[in-house]
């Protein structure tokens, strides 16, 4: 297969070596063609995707997906749960309400639990991040390991009929808007024309490209001096294949960086440059994605601690092994 | 002309607070008179039947949800 970012690799190349004068093989040499490579080529993607999937999600509104799922049985419906959130947009904020809207629709809990797991964790900014920095094979790993988690997790779940741990306010709720939440006129306000879908990815990439480039283009430059400067056999020490905590620990890390993923994905491709596993990595991003505090937090609104402690500690046992497993099958 | 009414309903997040920052850039170009309301009571938005938030309701009526909408788009809404 042609390497699609090959020109960029070009580009950096050329403006290193004949515009500078600087030796690639050089510290400085290295560094600054690592970053005059990965930040046009992160940015080229993050702009391409981010607006593939702004259309795609003006056909997967929440709304729409829980008509989808809701009449679905268990295990069938956590499988679909876990795939539509690989494209449905999702916002922590909107976890409260998006619980609520779920159950009240009839969704079953363990499958409302695969699509809350499934959708943060498979967002596009992680995707084209770990596309750029990492290639199409580990990204394609990553998707499907993580919905196969969203899955297993949300079955769990449902299996062992946890209803009773959802605050009681949230059944109240559902009895007292049964019938009344479908309203019929929401779905026909959410039909769009195509120039509408076109301005919502034009206008999804300038918002997603504000927010992150400063995370992307800083992470890639602590990447860089890394990359050119940094001993290989320091990070093997600390996070390499030798270390059996390092995936524990990058999980243990990740959850609270929640909003920084643009900006710790570049680093740790230099740590995987330097020999840290991938599966390490895998591990960190999915905790950084799928377990945020903040998201935490507001659920605790709607689930009881008992529910919200199974919770985390299915999704990080599954994170944990997932880095185990493919930190052994790369090995 | 009675006061318009447009409410964001969102928990207060950044993707909120910018909806609210857009709406009001969109009413002051209008020129209108209108109330903003920035609804963040969670039980609140759920009764409303909005799942995704952000989401945008002129005068009671829900007309965007789960996206921050542009003040442009939002002038154009608004004028429906």
């Amino acid at each position: 297969m042609p390497d699609l970012f090959y020109p960029f690799d070009w580009l950096a190349s050329q403006i290193v070596s004949r515009l500078f004068g600087i030796s690639l093989d050089s510290h400085l040499g290295a560094s600054l063609h690592f970053f005059l490579y990965d930040v046009p080529k992160v940015l080229t993607l993050l702009i391409t995707i981010s607006f593939i999937v702004g259309i795609l999600q003006t056909f997967l509104q929440p709304e729409r997906v829980r008509y989808w799922i809701g009449d679905k049985r268990s295990f069938i419906g956590n499988i679909l749960a876990g795939m539509v959130g690989i494209v449905t947009p999702f916002c922590s904020c909107s976890a409260v309400p998006l619980f609520i809207g779920f159950l009240s629709a009839g969704v079953p809990l363990g499958v409302t639990f695969s699509y809350l797991i499934s959708a943060p964790m498979v967002n596009e900014v992680a995707v084209v991040l770990l596309w750029g920095l990492f290639g199409l094979k580990v990204t394609l790993i990553y998707i499907s390991f993580g919905v196969g988690l969203a899955i297993a997790a949300g079955y769990a779940i449902g299996l062992l009929k946890l209803e009773k741990w959802v605050e009681p306010f949230v059944w109240e709720l559902q009895k007292g808007n049964q019938g009344q939440i479908p309203a019929e006129n929401d779905l026909e306000m959410m039909k769009m024309t195509w120039k509408q879908r076109f301005l919502r990815g034009q206008y999804q990439v300038t918002e997603i490209f504000k927010s992150v480039w400063p995370y992307v283009v800083g992470g890639i430059a602590i990447g860089a001096i890394i990359h050119g400067y940094v001993p290989a056999d320091l990070i093997m020490q600390w996070a390499g294949a030798g270390n059996p905590l390092a995936v524990p620990i990058a999980v243990i890390l990740g959850v609270p960086l929640y909003a920084n993923i643009a900006g710790v994905l570049p680093i740790t491709e230099a740590l995987v440059n330097k020999g840290m596993p991938l599966g390490t990595v895998l591990s960190f991003t999915m905790a950084v994605t799928a377990l945020s505090f903040p998201e935490m937090v507001i659920l605790r609104k709607v689930l009881r601690s008992q529910l919200l402690a199974i919770f985390i500690a299915l999704v990080t046992i599954g994170i944990i092994a997932i880095g185990y497993l493919f930190n052994f099958l790369l090995a | 002309m009675s006061t318009m009414k447009v409410e964001i309903l969102g928990s207060g997040c950044k993707k909120c607070q910018q909806l609210e920052n857009n709406a009001r850039e969109a009413v002051s170009h209008l020129g209108i008179d209108a109330e903003i309301v920035h609804i963040s009571d969670q039980m609140e938005i759920v009764k409303r039947g909005v799942m995704s938030t952000p989401a945008l309701a002129v005068n009671g009526k829900l007309v965007s949800r789960g996206q921050v909408i542009s003040s442009e788009q939002i002038q154009q809404l608004i004028q429906q």
